[in-house]
């Protein structure tokens, strides 16, 4: 199965994208994400302030069927929350690139791999056969 | 190498999402599990159970040896009818549930994937005395369920008329009859809390079953994996083994008392159980709904509100038709009966739940 995965974004191995957007980060989950975890009806993120460090968990995503943790593509202080996605998760299903982004993050510096669009489709390619 | 069933290629030429389960390759969801599970509530859908062992009973003691083995009165099955029961260790804990279907001459038994061989062993075992043939027929023959409310009317347009048998299908029923021109067993049984059908044939007809079944009414039909299954079983509050039942459970404290008849003659675990339900039970299954914020998982821990680790999650998710966050645990007696307050452990965090009536959603079975 092909997933979208734009060429402007960098992605982590555990399904999450980051967008460069001056000296900050917009991160969302891929594709490939929504696509495994079905429908997600409900989402943690954390507040606007908190810091967030490359590897670890910032939050969760929950659907039907299970609950997965979100990992930190990169460390950093958050600066904004798509709030909207409290009410309404649709947007994570539909639209993972666009109204799905969780978090504006002011990077710190610290950051797990990332890979270029083609080496993650590469990767997603060789996890879902 | 995982099992594959004989709907394997139709899964994945549907675009499937296959996932493992008890040992089998099976397929989680098609289009969505909330969209099949509204498909099951609202018309029909279609699941494919043939990963479930299907187990022939026959002979001239098959009656007998079957009511040595399960929690329910046997002889209380008339022809043509099905009983849910229970196979229960000597000391009471659960080796499976089953449902078994009394067929001419014989009886057939239907087990739980995961369990397949460990209940055929179980069977197996308990043979010495009786007369008694068991016969393993899950592989020659392919099982379907198709739910809902929707579920007669269509599955009637595939009945040949000279054998109809599906109107007439009481609650619990079973026939023989013939669909798409193939000689079919039928059961008024399911897992959904919705009415229904499950279907037994000829495994080497599956992909015509299968076609022609989702085709009804003008492609009417959703085809549902086991995520639907489960979101739909567990809005009805029936028990998945491995998480509400297992050997280290016993029947009482599932609230499966109704399942175990203690007066019908010996079988085996009837002791043990005799004198469970005479000293009364220490914990019971509850079903609970989210007071705090997040989703109850099976697995997590339960404690007090005062922090005493005192159970476990079995099953917990978004109930799709409830719109809310449910769960089922088991729980100390003093904190099960309704409106009971604990809290269930969701990443390290204490979370308020409150015990609520089961079933979270009244089947809507015709009777």
């Amino acid at each position: 199965m092909a997933y979208n995965t734009p060429s402007d974004l960098r992605y982590s191995k555990t399904h999450e994208w980051v967008r460069q957007e001056g000296d900050e980060v917009v991160i969302g989950i891929t594709d490939y994400a929504q696509h495994a975890l079905g429908d997600v009806v409900y989402v943690e993120l954390p507040a606007v302030g908190s810091t967030i460090t490359a590897g670890e968990s910032f939050g969760v995503v929950e659907s039907v069927k299970a609950s997965s943790d979100l990992y930190a593509p990169v460390s950093g202080e958050v600066v904004a929350v798509n709030t909207a996605l409290e009410s309404d998760q649709s947007p994570i299903n539909n639209d993972p690139y666009g109204a799905g982004w969780m978090l504006r993050v002011r990077p710190t510096g610290e950051s797990e791999e990332l890979l270029d669009a083609e080496a993650y489709a590469a990767f997603v390619a060789e996890i879902d056969h | 190498m995982l099992k594959r069933t004989p709907f394997y290629n139709a899964h994945l030429a549907m675009g499937a999402r296959m996932v493992e389960f008890g040992g089998w390759e099976m397929p989680v969801q098609y289009r969505g599990i909330i969209d099949e599970h509204h498909a099951v509530r609202n018309r029909a859908g279609l699941f494919d159970i043939s990963h479930m062992g299907r187990f022939m009973v026959r002979g001239p003691n098959a009656e007998a040896f079957l009511q040595s083995m399960v929690t329910c009165d046997v002889s209380a099955i008339p022809l043509g009818h099905a009983s849910y029961g229970l196979l229960c260790r000597p000391n009471g804990g659960i080796v499976d549930d089953v449902f078994i279907y009394h067929l001419p001459d014989e009886f057939l038994v239907v087990v739980n994937a995961a369990n397949r061989a460990k209940d055929w062993d179980w069977f197996q075992q308990h043979t010495a005395g009786f007369e008694v043939e068991l016969e393993d027929r899950s592989d020659r023959w392919a099982m379907l369920a198709l739910q809902g409310p929707h579920a007669e009317h269509l599955l009637a347009t595939a009945e040949d008329s000279t054998t109809a048998e599906i109107g007439a299908l009481p609650f619990h029923g079973v026939a023989m009859t013939t669909i798409f021109g193939q000689n079919a067993l039928i059961a008024r049984t399911g897992y959904t809390g919705e009415d229904g059908f499950e279907i037994f044939f000829e495994a080497v007809h599956a992909e015509r079953f299968w076609y022609g079944l989702l085709a009804l009414g003008g492609n009417a039909v959703q085809a549902c994996g086991l995520g639907a299954r489960d979101s739909l079983r567990f809005e009805a509050c029936l028990a998945l083994y491995g998480h509400e039942i297992d050997e280290t459970i016993n029947p009482y404290e599932a609230r499966l008392g109704w399942v175990v008849k203690l007066d019908k003659g010996d079988f085996i675990g009837r002791e043990a159980l005799q004198a469970i339900k005479q000293a009364g039970l220490t914990r019971r299954l509850v079903g609970f709904e989210m007071v705090g914020k997040g989703i109850a998982r099976g697995g997590y821990p339960v404690q007090r509100v005062t922090g005493e680790h005192v159970g476990f999650v079995t099953s917990g998710m978004p109930s799709p038709t409830l719109g809310r966050p449910l769960g089922m645990a088991y729980v100390p007696t003093d904190l099960s009966s309704e409106g009971s307050e604990f809290d269930v452990i969701i990443r390290e965090r204490p979370v308020r739940a409150r015990v609520v009536k089961m079933p979270f959603y009244k089947p809507r079975y015709k009777r």
